[in-house]
């Protein structure tokens, strides 16, 4: 482990927050026996951008998508909020997942639904089928969803479908679309990958502005180190499946970053 | 040295190598057609026979018999309502059907019983179908109406749960993590995915049903075929014409507006 004293960086303020995620012992195998994710222990507590770093293929985003249960964990815990989501099923595991705001690789918008729609997907788990079959809404989510679409910057595109769009007004869709959940946490899953540099930035800041008026926690899987170390005010670098950094950007030196992707001549 | 000076240049060579079991497969079907046909004994001398009956039949159909007009339009109005009713109960129980039978949305133990569903749907021509219902439930459109309905389940149920299998599931994902029941899934995460391919289905399979509501009559399950037949066999070729040239026309129009509503939804 490098940095001793780096776990607890941010692990001892504001404990008793109520936003916030716990992960215990996290174990994740897809196939018994091989191990993806090895005992994970990750806190998070209160405001502001948590960044994961890490090559591919190193169970990031197996790890992400473990906290809102689209991945199975096959040991440990995840507390969101204070209550365990291992285990949860049917409705009590859908109203955890309405907590949870999710931003995608791939935007994953529904293509053929309007902006707006997408938007409103957002609320899906609080509308009954029937009105949500009847394309209703109820007038506050309408509401909110124009204004936070304004600003997002996409206020004229409302009515045009989704895969009108270039790759950042998608993603500014799919922040929006998360945040329009009222989340407890928003998670994102290597949200500039599909993305140039510039668009880059401006969805990273984005997504701090938006988290920032909403008061939600950010964990975003990124694998461009400078970027994640650019925003977050914690970065957890992962490899081989374990954490094996965690504390403020600054701390990290180019030893980490070797042991964490692996030989140095990138670095040069 | 540059590849035009390369000697045998311009010959071409074969790129992978050659499929013994392909071209034994070709060879044999080619003996069996051959085989086939002459079990069938065809012969040119039958052929230029048959040339001479066309002549005299095609003769005997010429001018085309209307007087009978109103008969004729009250059948082709019965044919009508057989394929309309028949296509709508058609769609609205391929609907579940064919999410049931959608493999990467249902467990096994669904899209099995759903595909055995599907699958006896499909393994009857229609005229089949018809005959088994003339028996259940008499003579008459009820038996046509409801051997389409099974015809429209299969084409449009197998071809929707297909449709279903290759949708984007990153779309479904998203709605998924958002907490949505999952009724709330499929109407905002599956059904925008597949619903115009839905409709093309659907429009495919009315205009599928008119040209079949036309021939279950001959079975008496409803509809001109009846009719049609009984002109066959009293040797009424004038009105047989009629019948036949009115059947074109009503297939022509539906084909004009099947075009017209897939476009509309596009």
């Amino acid at each position: 482990m490098h940095g001793p004293n780096a776990m607890t960086t941010n692990a001892t303020e504001s404990g008793q927050n109520a936003r916030s995620l716990v992960i215990r012992h996290l174990d994740k195998e897809y196939v018994r026996g091989i191990p993806v994710l090895k005992d994970i222990n990750l806190e998070i507590n209160g405001r502001g951008m948590t960044a994961i770093i890490g090559p591919s293929g190193t169970g990031k985003s197996t790890l992400i998508r473990c906290i809102n249960r689209l991945v199975e964990p096959t040991r440990g815990e995840i507390l969101v909020d204070g209550q365990n989501l291992v285990g949860l099923h049917g409705k009590a595991l859908r109203e955890a997942r309405r907590r949870i705001g999710m931003v995608f690789q791939e935007f994953n918008l529904v293509e053929r639904l309007t902006v707006i729609e997408n938007l409103l997907c957002g609320r899906l788990g609080y509308v009954h089928p029937f009105a949500a079959w009847m394309r209703r809404f109820p007038e506050e989510d309408v509401a909110r969803a124009y204004e936070l679409l304004d600003i997002v910057g996409l206020k004229e595109f409302a009515m045009q479908r989704a895969d009108e769009l270039s790759g950042g007004q998608r993603q500014r869709v799919g922040i929006a679309r998360a945040v329009m959940q009222k989340p407890r946490i928003l998670l994102a899953d290597e949200p500039t990958s599909s993305l140039d540099p510039k668009t880059s930035v401006e969805i990273m800041e984005l997504m701090i502005q938006l988290a920032g008026q909403h008061d939600i926690p950010v964990v975003v899987n990124i694998h461009d180190v400078n970027l994640g170390r650019r925003f977050a005010q914690r970065v957890v670098g992962m490899s081989g499946g374990s954490i094996i950094f965690d504390g403020p950007p600054d701390d990290i030196t180019d030893e980490h970053l070797m042991q964490i992707y692996g030989g140095k001549k990138w670095l040069q | 040295m540059t590849p035009d000076a390369a000697p045998n240049r311009g010959r071409l060579v074969a790129i992978g190598r050659p499929s013994w079991t392909g071209r034994a497969l070709w060879a044999g079907l080619a003996l069996y057609v051959v085989y086939a046909a002459s079990l069938l004994d065809i012969t040119w001398q039958r052929f230029f026979a048959g040339l001479g009956h066309g002549t005299v039949f095609i003769g005997r159909m010429l001018p085309p018999d209307f007087t009978r007009w109103e008969l004729l339009v009250s059948d082709l109005a019965e044919s009508l309502e057989i394929a309309i009713v028949a296509t709508f109960f058609g769609i609205v129980l391929s609907l579940p059907v064919g999410l049931l039978a959608a493999r990467n949305l249902m467990p096994l133990w669904v899209t099995w019983p759903a595909r055995l569903i599907i699958a006896v749907c499909r393994s009857f021509h229609p005229v089949i179908v018809a005959i088994l219902f003339v028996k259940a439930v008499g003579f008459g459109a009820l038996a046509g109406i409801l051997a389409l309905i099974i015809a429209s389940i299969g084409f449009i149920g197998k071809l929707f749960a297909e449709a279903i299998e290759e949708i984007s599931l990153k779309q479904v994902e998203a709605i998924r993590a958002s907490g949505a029941p999952f009724a709330n899934i499929i109407t905002y995460g599956v059904l925008p995915q597949v619903l115009t391919r839905f409709i093309g289905f659907c429009t495919y399979q009315l205009d599928s049903n008119l040209r079949n509501s036309t021939m279950v009559g001959l079975v008496g399950a409803g509809g001109i075929g009846g009719t049609l037949f009984a002109a066959f066999q009293r040797f009424d070729y004038d009105f047989v014409c009629a019948i036949l040239l009115a059947i074109i026309a009503v297939i022509m129009i539906a084909e004009v507006i099947t075009t017209r509503l897939r476009a509309s939804f596009q």
